[in-house]
């Protein structure tokens, strides 16, 4: 991270301001907060010989063994199933929605419903409809209803607008189907194809909480020790993940669909008076719910002292350590997947490892962390910095082969910082920015595992049918995440950044 | 239009602008490029935005969709939303013959179904003109609408629109064409309408002294 001493010639209170949210400053902030964070973080290696069981591990990746192909082939099954529906209702729901993207109530439910974590939502829909199918559909539906519909609706407003402006009655939604929707087709189409590998990898993680998917029998093999089984699905997951451009075809999909709604219809069994009672009953404050209303105010006390303060700060904290090191491992890793840095075979090697990285959940990472060196925030930090750093380092490796060189432009670190980073950086915060509210994000999920985050809370909360407490709870969450996403968009703003290089 | 001022991102382009053009009229903006022949000619569209041909020198066509939707494009406001989405999806008998019809006189009939970022140059502006055409106003405002093709070309062009269309205003830089074909001509410079004069009492010479 670098800084830029302070210029004495800045006068007015503008160019003060410029300089507060400068790109070198922003950056410099990011590391202090990171360093102030981990000095309160709680961060040792409870884990008496992690050694020991890295070995285990270790084995058992290069001898991966599959013990049922029946329970193989349940949990892919359900797995595509519950991603295939969830993503079909979403970009429905989606598409829909960011056709009135203009209306300030939608942008503002469409953040309410993607600030909540499809775990969250899980939890909350198991108290409906049990397992069932039905609660892995609308568990993923809902959040990805509200990213795809802010993406869609975003992508609508960037289309170019003479096509439109060229015709009579530029505002019909005739007007809207002929020119801004196939004019921003191929960006919308291509972020719906990754949004469908998170999908799968949502689901995946679902299985960590109880339904059938992959995940919950990666989790039993994990938990019980049997690395070799645990590998033989963890290669499987990979395979499904990473073949995706191959067998998702745009003409295959209603099949797919087709096999999946016949094979796994989105059915529960489950009774209005249950569900009815959870909405109106269960999540209304204990006290609230007693006629009289007293003790709301102790209560609420009680939860700030004892959850939402400690949770809130823990999620903070982890958050912006993991942001921090997410930016130095991408930082780091990114020349060594870059043809402008290595040579081809080298390149491959590095992206074959950031592909590893990137395709696994940060759950799953943080789970086998965890195994690793206990539950402190360490395997927290590691899984979010490798997921989302993988993830940034290949799109600035694929950005920076984009950058036309001069023929006689400096090599090794020389090019680096003086030829690249230079004309990436910015590029580099917008998408750090993009990935912040879903570290966020993640950060509160990860408490599942033990970690005394917003999630920890809300995980006991509902294992002790304190569904008022998990209400408040997972709505604090909510409300986190989208002042982050809010702080975000404004520094992204302010800072003038774009997700395009400069490839001059 | 009286006094206008016409302004172009932030700068004043036309000012004191008084304009008025009869119904039946063909008329040729001339004069240097940037000397404010897009202003005027979008200020002339605003006036009655919905009962113009619009012929923009941006063509702003959708490059993915194909010269028939394109071109379909220009007469959108006549059918109802399904009706398009339909045709969309299928196109439909009615505009598939109107459509192809034009596009036989456009020299277009082989691109029908081609995608537009596949066209060149000259064959874009085509379909641009064919979705004008489509529009199927009685006035055509047209911004350099034959800038890129070659002079034959535009000829047939220029008669195609004047065939189709009662009232015309054309920018046009080539002083041949707007002497030949329209029976007004508007001189442009300096911010200022400085010749106003049916084509008959014009020659090409006299044009020359807007392009100093």
């Amino acid at each position: 991270m670098q800084t830029v001493p302070a210029k004495s010639s800045y006068k007015s209170s503008q160019q003060t301001a410029n300089r507060i949210f400068s790109v070198h400053s922003t950056s410099f902030y990011i590391a202090v907060i990171a360093g102030l964070c981990l000095f309160i973080a709680d961060i040792e290696i409870i884990n008496a010989n992690p050694w020991l069981e890295l070995k285990a591990m270790g084995r058992g990746l290069i001898s991966p063994h599959i013990v049922s192909y029946a329970e193989l082939f349940n949990g892919l099954a359900n797995t595509l199933s519950f991603a295939l529906q969830g993503m079909a209702v979403a970009v429905v729901a989606g598409f829909l929605l960011a056709l009135a993207y203009r209306h300030w109530w939608v942008r503002g439910f469409c953040a309410f419903i993607r600030a909540i974590h499809e775990l969250f939502w899980a939890l909350i829909f198991i108290q409906c409809f049990g397992l069932s199918p039905l609660t892995g559909l609308l568990a993923i539906a809902l959040p990805y209803a509200g990213t795809l519909a802010k993406v869609y609706g975003e992508l609508f407003e960037e289309a170019p607008p003479q096509p439109r402006a060229n015709l009579h009655h530029s505002k019909s939604l005739s007007t809207f189907f002929y020119t801004t929707l196939p004019l921003a087709w191929p960006a919308l189409s291509h972020y719906t194809r990754y949004r469908f590998e998170c999908a799968l990898r949502s689901t995946v993680v679902l299985g960590f909480v109880g339904l059938p998917t992959l995940g919950f029998y990666l989790e039993t093999a994990l938990s019980e020790g049997l690395y070799r089984e645990a590998a033989g699905l963890l290669y499987v997951l990979l395979l499904v993940i990473v073949s995706q451009r191959w067998w998702l075809r745009k003409t295959l999909l209603p099949v797919y669909l087709l096999i999946a709604l016949v094979c796994l219809p989105p059915s529960a069994s489950f009774s209005w008076q249950t569900m009815v009672q959870f909405f109106t009953e269960d999540i209304i404050p204990q006290p609230v719910r007693r006629a009289s209303g007293d003790g709301i105010g102790s209560w609420l006390v009680f939860m700030w002292q004892q959850q939402l303060w400690p949770g809130l700060c823990n999620t903070l904290v982890l958050s912006q350590i993991a942001l921090f090191f997410t930016a130095l491992l991408a930082l780091l890793a990114f020349p060594f997947s870059s043809l402008l840095f290595v040579n081809p075979l080298m390149k491959g090697a590095n992206a074959g490892l950031l592909v590893i990285a990137r395709t696994l959940p940060e759950y799953l990472l943080a789970f086998v962390a965890l195994l690793l060196w206990g539950p402190s925030m360490l395997p927290a930090i590691v899984a979010l910095a490798l997921h989302n750093g993988a993830i940034i380092s290949h799109l600035m490796a694929g950005f920076s082969e984009q950058i036309a060189l001069r023929r006689d432009a400096s090599k090794g670190v020389n090019r680096y910082a003086y030829e690249v980073l230079p004309r990436m950086y910015r590029q580099f915060l917008a998408i750090l920015f993009y990935r912040w509210e879903v570290i966020l994000r993640e950060s509160a999920i990860l408490g599942i595992l033990g970690i005394a985050t917003l999630g920890f809370y809300i995980d006991s909360a509902f294992e002790e049918f304190r569904f008022d407490r998990a209400a408040l709870l997972i709505l604090a969450s909510a409300l986190l995440n989208m002042a982050v996403d809010t702080v975000a968009r404004y520094l992204r703003r302010r800072l003038h950044l774009v997700t395009t290089a400069d490839i001059r | 239009m009286l006094n206008a001022q016409l302004v172009y991102e932030g700068r004043v382009v036309l000012d004191n602008i008084c304009l008025s053009i009869a119904p039946g009229e063909r008329v040729a903006l001339v004069g240097k490029s940037g000397v404010g022949k897009s202003t005027l000619l979008a200020a002339l569209r605003e006036q009655q935005a919905n009962s113009v041909a619009w012929c923009p020198q941006q063509h702003g066509l959708v490059p993915m969709l194909s010269v028939y939707h394109n071109m379909y494009m220009g007469s959108l406001q006549h059918h109802n939303t399904f009706y398009n989405l339909f045709n969309l999806i299928k196109p439909l008998a009615r505009p598939a013959r109107e459509v192809a019809a034009l596009a036989e006189q456009l020299q277009l009939s082989e691109f029908l179904h081609a995608r537009v970022e596949q066209l060149s140059g000259g064959q874009i502006q085509r379909v641009a003109i064919g979705r004008a055409l489509y529009q199927q106003q009685d006035i055509f405002l047209g911004d350099e609408p034959v800038s890129a093709v070659d002079n034959y070309q535009a000829q047939q062009l220029l008669t195609l629109m004047m065939e189709k269309h009662e009232t015309l205003v054309l920018a046009l830089h080539d002083v041949e064409q707007a002497l030949h074909f329209c029976d007004r001509i508007i001189g442009l410079k300096d911010s200022a309408i400085v010749l106003d004069a049916p084509s008959s009492t014009l020659n090409a010479s006299d044009l020359v002294a807007l392009y100093c």
